[in-house]
Order: structure tokens, then C-alpha cells, then sequence
């Protein structure tokens, strides 16, 4: 016990606010992206949107360490892209905070997207047609109509997209690394304790992610009852 | 005002082919439900986009697939009132009138007219849920007015309501586009509602307008099978005429008749036109009662030949105060005038 009190008295706690920026950072970007991505896809023709809906879902599906290999092909100084950023922004992607940035977005960018997808399906479509004919302009419709009407379903969207961000470790580790103070987030901060043996400070870093992650789901599933009007229970 | 309209869609294996005009009037498209009309109304506002065709209204040019004209429909200047009327369920009895004023409308002096015009005050605060059928229609129509449409449309405006407030809101509507003066399109599957509120009739058929007249020339003489059926004809048979002369071998029956100015395929008859009389004369046989069903305020009486007991029955309609008088002896008169000629298949339209 005076283990775990010593080492919370001299705990770095700077895993956890990269952690929480980073998944800050990334959520606001995939919500403005997912929406717009999927909004976008409703557009489509069947066969378009069936391509489009893939290519945009790929994150979800693939290993993490794949999506990284790609960052990496992309971001890298030495490619067209990263050496573009760099000379030009002087921004540096890889083995950096944006790049731990960049990694959360793709990885958790499917999450929002396609609960936001889910969400304006079920939006009436007479409801957009409606404002339509009453003369508000296309902008309006989307932001006063199908994003309230989809409320519920864009909320708990944003909220798993902020959990998957949080917690993103392949992808991260091999675009951004694992730099204390700058790229460590609490995944790999984990991962590292536990290489060198530190079951404790591992221990308690899981009880932090544990505690997030209930209070996650516990607010989904709050969100979700309170779009319910008429609760079932069996 | 005037209104002129000739589009084709495909729709799978449906086709929707139609092309009607209309003036300063209310205009009714009556068919069977799956027939076009809303889907009719839905290209006139822009919403779904005809294949070919046209779209004028008041000599402005909606759309014009020859020309590659299509206004998006915030610039058609078209009100719709949607079925479900299709209100904003996130935002308030003001904020749903107010919607399609732009930015200034919120709190503007036109909206609380409209609140007052509709009876709406106090419920302005309220979300679409708390409102009760007519209350959510009158927002409906509150919304769609306040931004002056030069054309009105309204789908089915009365099928989600209850009985009993439909004669009020049919009332409503009636003198709104008394008011309104320009052109009014109904869509409905009733014809009693259609008889009450238009002027002119549009009968739909499978994709396609069947006919189109001022509604009494298409109630007294429907002209085809698909419009006496659709105007409420409830007896239609094969038939056969000679000089002065008509045969229903499905009815058992052989009367006199006027020769029919136009082809004619079969025979219409309404169920409350036949007459029942003491004395046997022209057109007046001995009937069968084959089975009696009694209505709220009427009677329907499916009756045969009492000679010719196979043929199918004719429904038969009267109030219960002439059934009760009806005079002894089963004897039953087809006054000749009442026996339309009609083109087209007699059977029943599959829907």
C-alpha cells in the first residue's frame, strides 16, 4: 500500500492530459469531419457510397498498426507530403503531438462517422424536403434540422469517437512515438511500465482508463434513455 | 395565376406520365393510393425531379427538362403540406412558423399574426409532440402560408386526423383557399372530401390521368370505368347496347336505355339512384334481396332479378327512413337517365 501512495505522490501525470488533449483535439475534428463525411455519403448514388462508405470505414476495420504504416508513408520528412509540411508550416508530424493527433483522428474518425451516417438516416426525410420547399437554405436545414433530429445518435457518435481517441495505441506509437512529456499517452505509457516490470504503476493507470471509460458508456447509455421517450423494459 | 404541368418519371416498374393545367381554382388529384400524386406534388415543388417534361407556374419556368432548368425548390415559391405535416420536432410552435422566414423572422410582428390567424396563441412555446392532430395542422399551415407560396399544395391534408375533426379542419381548409385565390392542389383518395373542396377534378390511374373536368360534368358523367369507380360509382358491369336498347348479361338484365353519343364498354350505375315502385312499368323488375347490410344512416341492400339467380348482385343504397317505406312486392326501378356508359374494363382495378 505505501508502494501505491509513494509512486501516485511522485506519478508523472503527464500521460494523462496528452491524453485527454489529444482525444479532446481529435474528437472536435472528427465531428466537424464525420458530419460532413456523412452528409456527404447520403448524397451518393448507391454504388458510389457503397466505395466511398468503405474506403471511409477502413480505419475501423484494419489493424492499427496498418493505418500507421500509411501515416507513416504519408507524413514521413522524407515523402512529398511530410517534407511539404515541414519546409513550408515548419510542422513535423511524425514523432510529434500532432502526430499522436493525426493518428486518434483516422483511428476513431469511422466511429463518427458512420454513427452520425446512422443517425441522419433516420432523420425524415419530409422534414429536409419541408424546409426545403419553405425556402431555408440548404445550410440551415442541416444545421437547425437534421443535426438536432439526429441529436441523440451524433452525441453518443462524439462521445465513443472521444473514447476510441483516448485510448488509441498502435497507430500513435508508430507515427508519433512514445516521447514522455510530448507523444506519451496513457496507452503506451502502460505498455512501457509493464516492459520494465512496474505492475503497479501500470495498475494504477488502468484504474484511471478504467474509471473513464465507465464514465463514458455510463453517459452514452444516459443520452440514449433520454432520447427514448418510451422506455422498454423486459 | 395558372398552373401547367407535363412530366414523366420512372420509378422501377411504375411510370408516372401525366400533364394537367389549372387556373385560379382548387384542382383535386383523386386516385387509389400508389397511383402518382404525391409524387406528382413532389416535382411541382422540387423535391424529386421529374425524368422530361415541364413545369410552369404564372409563366415562370419551375423546370424544363428540354431547357435544363430545374429551380431548387427554395426558389420555387411552392407551399406543400406534407401528410404527417412533417413539422419540425426539435423546435417550438414559433420557431416552426417562423423556420422559413430566414433569420429575421424569430419574434417579427408577421409571425404572432400568424399565431393569432391560426389560434395558436399560448401553445408557442410548445414542441410539435405536445400538440394535439388539428393543433399540429393548423402549424403546418401557419408555417407554409407565412411564406406567401404562389401556389398551394396539400397532400392527403386530412388522413392523419380523427373523424370527427376532420369536418372541422376540412372547413378551415376550404376557406383558406377561398382566401388564398390563386391555385390549390388537393391530393386525396376521398371522394366525398374532393366533392366538398374542389373545383376541378384530376382522377389518377396507374401513373396516368384517367380524366380531367369540373367536378359536377365528372360526378354526372364519368365517362370512363377508372373515374365511376373513383367517384364513388359503386355499380359497373359489362353491357352491350342496340338501338334504345342495353344488355348486362352480368346483372340478368335487359333494359331500355338511350344509345350512347361515344363507345362505350360497360355500365355504370349509382347505388342511390334505383327507385322502388308499386307498379311494373319500363325498367322495372322483381328483384332479390341476396344480403342486407344496415349502415348509420342508410341501408345497403345487394339485390338480384328474382329470374336470374345467377347473376351478380347491384348494391342498392337508401336512406332508412325510404327503406322503411319501401312498397310491398320487391319491385325496383332503373330510371334510364341514371345508366351511364362507360369505356374501359369493368373489373376492379387491382391496387
Amino acid at each position: 500500500m505505501d508502494d501505491v501512495l509513494s509512486i501516485l505522490q511522485n506519478l508523472d501525470w503527464s500521460p494523462l492530459w496528452i491524453s485527454l488533449k489529444t482525444g479532446a483535439v481529435a474528437t472536435v475534428l472528427c465531428f466537424f469531419l464525420g458530419l460532413w463525411a456523412a452528409r456527404g455519403v447520403l448524397r451518393l448514388g448507391p454504388r458510389a457510397r457503397a466505395v466511398t462508405d468503405g474506403i471511409l470505414t477502413l480505419p475501423m476495420v484494419l489493424p492499427p498498426t496498418v493505418a500507421g504504416f500509411f501515416l507513416l508513408l504519408i507524413f514521413s520528412l522524407r515523402r512529398p507530403l511530410g517534407g511539404w509540411l515541414y519546409e513550408s508550416f515548419d510542422l513535423k508530424v511524425v514523432q510529434s503531438w500532432a502526430g499522436c493527433v493525426i493518428a486518434a483522428s483516422v483511428i476513431a474518425f469511422p466511429l463518427m462517422y458512420r454513427n452520425a451516417r446512422a443517425a441522419f438516416e433516420q432523420v425524415d426525410v419530409n422534414l429536409i424536403y419541408a424546409g426545403r420547399t419553405l425556402g431555408m437554405s440548404e445550410r440551415a436545414i442541416f444545421w437547425r434540422v437534421v443535426v438536432p433530429s439526429a441529436g441523440p445518435g451524433i452525441a453518443s457518435g462524439t462521445i465513443l469517437t472521444f473514447a476510441r481517441a483516448l485510448g488509441e495505441y498502435g497507430a500513435t506509437a508508430m507515427l508519433a512515438g512514445n516521447i514522455a512529456g510530448k507523444t506519451g499517452t496513457i496507452s503506451q505509457k502502460i505498455a512501457m511500465v509493464i516492459q520494465n516490470g512496474d505492475y503497479v504503476t501500470a495498475g494504477i493507470w488502468v484504474v484511471i482508463v478504467l474509471v473513464i471509460a465507465f464514465v463514458i458508456v455510463a453517459v452514452v447509455n444516459l443520452l440514449s434513455a433520454r432520447a427514448d421517450k418510451n422506455p422498454k423494459r423486459w | 395565376m395558372s398552373l401547367e404541368v407535363a412530366i414523366k418519371k420512372q420509378l422501377g416498374r411504375f411510370t408516372l406520365n401525366v400533364s394537367f393545367s389549372a387556373g385560379n381554382e382548387v384542382l383535386a388529384l383523386l386516385g387509389s393510393s400508389g397511383c402518382g400524386k404525391s409524387m406528382t406534388l413532389r416535382c411541382i415543388a422540387g423535391v424529386e425531379r421529374p425524368d422530361e417534361g415541364r413545369i410552369v407556374a404564372d409563366g415562370r419556368v419551375l423546370f424544363d427538362s428540354a431547357r435544363r432548368i430545374n429551380l431548387p425548390p427554395q426558389q420555387r415559391r411552392v407551399g406543400l403540406l406534407f401528410q404527417n405535416y412533417a413539422l419540425f420536432p426539435n423546435m417550438t410552435v414559433e420557431q416552426n412558423i417562423a423556420a422559413g422566414l430566414g433569420r429575421g423572422g424569430k419574434g417579427s410582428p408577421l409571425v404572432a399574426e400568424y399565431l393569432r390567424r391560426f389560434r395558436l396563441e399560448g401553445l408557442e412555446q410548445h414542441l410539435p409532440r405536445q400538440l394535439s392532430g388539428g393543433q399540429q395542422q393548423r402549424v403546418a399551415l401557419a408555417r407554409m402560408l407565412i411564406t406567401q407560396p404562389a401556389l398551394l399544395m396539400l397532400d392527403e391534408p386530412f388522413s392523419a386526423l380523427d373523424a370527427h375533426l376532420r369536418w372541422e379542419l376540412e372547413q378551415e381548409v376550404l376557406s383558406i383557399t377561398r382566401d388564398f385565390g390563386g391555385t390549390t392542389l388537393l391530393v386525396s383518395h376521398n371522394r366525398d372530401e374532393v366533392y366538398r373542396i374542389a373545383d376541378s377534378i384530376a382522377v389518377y390511374s396507374h401513373g396516368s390521368i384517367d380524366r380531367v373536368g369540373e367536378k359536377w360534368a365528372l360526378f354526372r358523367d364519368p365517362r370512363t370505368a377508372v373515374t365511376a369507380r373513383l367517384t364513388g360509382c359503386k355499380n359497373i358491369a359489362a353491357a352491350r347496347w342496340t338501338d334504345h336498347h342495353l344488355e348486362v348479361p352480368e346483372w340478368g338484365l335487359s333494359l331500355s336505355a338511350p344509345t350512347p353519343s361515344r363507345p362505350a364498354d360497360c355500365v355504370g350505375l349509382r347505388a342511390h339512384y334505383l327507385q322502388g315502385v308499386k307498379q311494373p312499368g319500363e325498367n322495372v323488375f322483381r328483384y332479390e334481396v341476396v344480403s342486407s347490410i344496415e349502415d348509420t344512416f342508410s341501408v345497403i341492400l345487394m339485390i338480384r332479378p328474382a329470374d336470374a339467380p345467377q347473376a351478380q348482385p347491384i348494391r342498392w343504397e337508401l336512406s332508412k327512413t325510404d327503406f322503411a317505406a319501401l312498397p310491398p312486392g320487391r319491385l325496383v326501378r332503373i330510371p334510364p337517365e341514371a345508366l351511364m356508359p362507360l369505356a374501359g374494363e369493368a373489373t376492379a382495378l387491382p391496387h
